[in-house]
């Protein structure tokens, strides 16, 4: 079974270290904050200017003073801190902020990535993501594997306009979890009931495959 | 004694604001947003502007109301989803639109205001952003040479002031203000609360008044939420 969202989340999770601070994307990357493994602390940045992003807030408890980079309300931990963007980015080209978890609509085997727009089709801006790439020593693309007619993301070279080049190491879809080493991906693990043969037949850039690939433990 | 820069409210602080010029507006979506001083210039028939702004508001608020008038030629954002009007007259050519990564923006306003004329940065190499752009390797690794941003006027918002121009931002309405409020040749800036000379601390000062040449409390602010996301009750 592929993964939902949330499974895809869940896998992500996994790679939260205790004392990193972490940037969340929009959309999937957001969901990671629900799956913090116990016993570890780590903080949320938010590059329109908050470290320590908690919660959703309660109904009736929204501050339009305070979302978060998607436009969210949201709610502060304890010991969260406020900033302007330019400090905002300092944390981030700075590299104080240990990972970056962020969406993509296409990957490829020299770790380049796209996610910021369609030409002709469809322009959103590229936000705080060409920072967050250029800069993060440990960026997670969390996506699906295929687009809605199957095709893969996952290529041996991205087609539309980048957000940055060589920088993804790890890439989590609902069907595996890969790494870019050297030029390939490699598999690393697949999502439960995932075959390898579906894995290969669905991934456009060259892929190694161990002989044993495990199965996700979520 | 401190300066004095209260002005009456958005009429006399938008005073000398012409078709053509190019305006910072602070603001992170529509949080921070100065909402008086573009409601003034959505009524006041100018137009022609280029606007450096994150982003571009909704379709019926913020500077998505200029949008809509046709006042803006030029846009310079880093994002402009949820906006149909503004994807739309950007696909169109209508608007002229200069995407740059955020943290570029920011940092090319506050460079503005340091009197730094352009600085490198990893950001962007390697994508459209980059082209016809100095590049230079630093420790190995490639940067852009990004260049400052100004402008004839920068309106800020804030939560309190007083009438040295000194501001306090509340939460993440902060985002922009205080780089913009540094790079532009005269910065508006509107308060919730203009308080008396004395009544905030030096120590709790965000943006010092020599940043700010006009100040007046807004009325009627509607601060709404673009994406209201809230949790049960358990």
């Amino acid at each position: 079974m592929a993964l939902d969202k949330n499974g895809i989340a869940k896998r992500i999770a996994q790679e939260l270290k205790h004392g990193y601070y972490v940037n969340l994307g929009i959309g999937i990357p957001t969901l990671v904050a629900n799956f913090i493994p116990p016993g570890i602390e780590v903080e949320f940045q938010s590059e329109n200017g908050v470290l320590g992003m908690g919660p959703f807030p309660y109904e009736g408890e929204e501050d339009p003073d305070l979302i978060n980079a998607g436009k969210q309300t949201i709610t502060t931990m304890p010991g969260a801190a406020f900033f302007d963007s330019a400090t905002s980015f300092a944390m981030i080209r700075g590299r104080h902020v240990q990972l970056t978890v962020l969406g993509a609509m296409e990957v490829d085997q020299n770790g380049d990535i796209a996610n910021w727009k369609i030409p002709g089709k469809m322009v959103k801006g590229m936000g705080g993501a060409m920072d967050l790439v250029a800069s993060a020593e440990n960026i997670i693309v969390a996506m699906l594997h295929t687009n809605k007619v199957g095709e893969s993301k996952i290529l041996r070279k991205c087609t539309l306009p980048l957000t940055g080049v060589g920088c993804v190491k790890k890439v989590v879809t609902d069907l595996a979890a890969l790494e870019i080493i050297d030029g390939r991906f490699y598999l690393l693990e697949r999502a439960p009931g995932v075959s390898v043969e579906e894995i290969v037949a669905k991934t456009e850039g060259d892929l190694v495959v161990p002989d044993v690939v495990p199965e996700m433990i979520l | 004694m401190a300066i004095t820069k209260t002005v009456s409210g958005p009429e006399e602080a938008c005073k000398g604001i012409q078709s053509g010029m190019t305006l910072m507006i602070g603001g992170f979506g529509l949080c921070g947003i100065p909402e008086v001083c573009i409601s003034h210039l959505a009524a006041s028939g100018i137009n022609g502007l280029t606007c450096i702004s994150n982003n571009a508001g909704v379709d019926d608020f913020g500077l998505g109301l200029l949008l809509r008038n046709r006042q803006i030629k030029k846009m310079i954002s880093s994002y402009v989803g949820e906006n149909d009007e503004f994807e739309r007259q950007m696909l169109s050519g209508e608007l002229e639109v200069d995407l740059i990564p955020q943290g570029s923006l920011a940092e090319r306003c506050r460079a503005g205001g340091a009197g730094i004329p352009a600085f490198f940065t990893p950001a962007g190499y390697g994508t459209e952003v980059a082209e016809g752009k100095e590049i230079r390797v630093f420790d190995g690794k490639p940067h852009i040479l990004e260049s400052a941003l100004t402008a004839d006027f920068a309106i800020v918002k804030a939560w309190k002031g007083d009438p040295a121009g000194n501001l306090v931002f509340k939460a993440t309405a902060r985002n922009f203000n205080p780089m913009m409020a540094m790079a532009g040749k005269i910065t508006i800036a509107e308060v919730e609360e203009l308080v008396p000379p004395g009544a905030l601390h030096p120590d709790e000062i965000h943006t010092p008044g020599i940043f700010v040449q006009r100040i007046f409390q807004g009325t009627g602010y509607e601060k709404r939420i673009e994406q209201r996301t809230v949790r049960k009750r358990i």
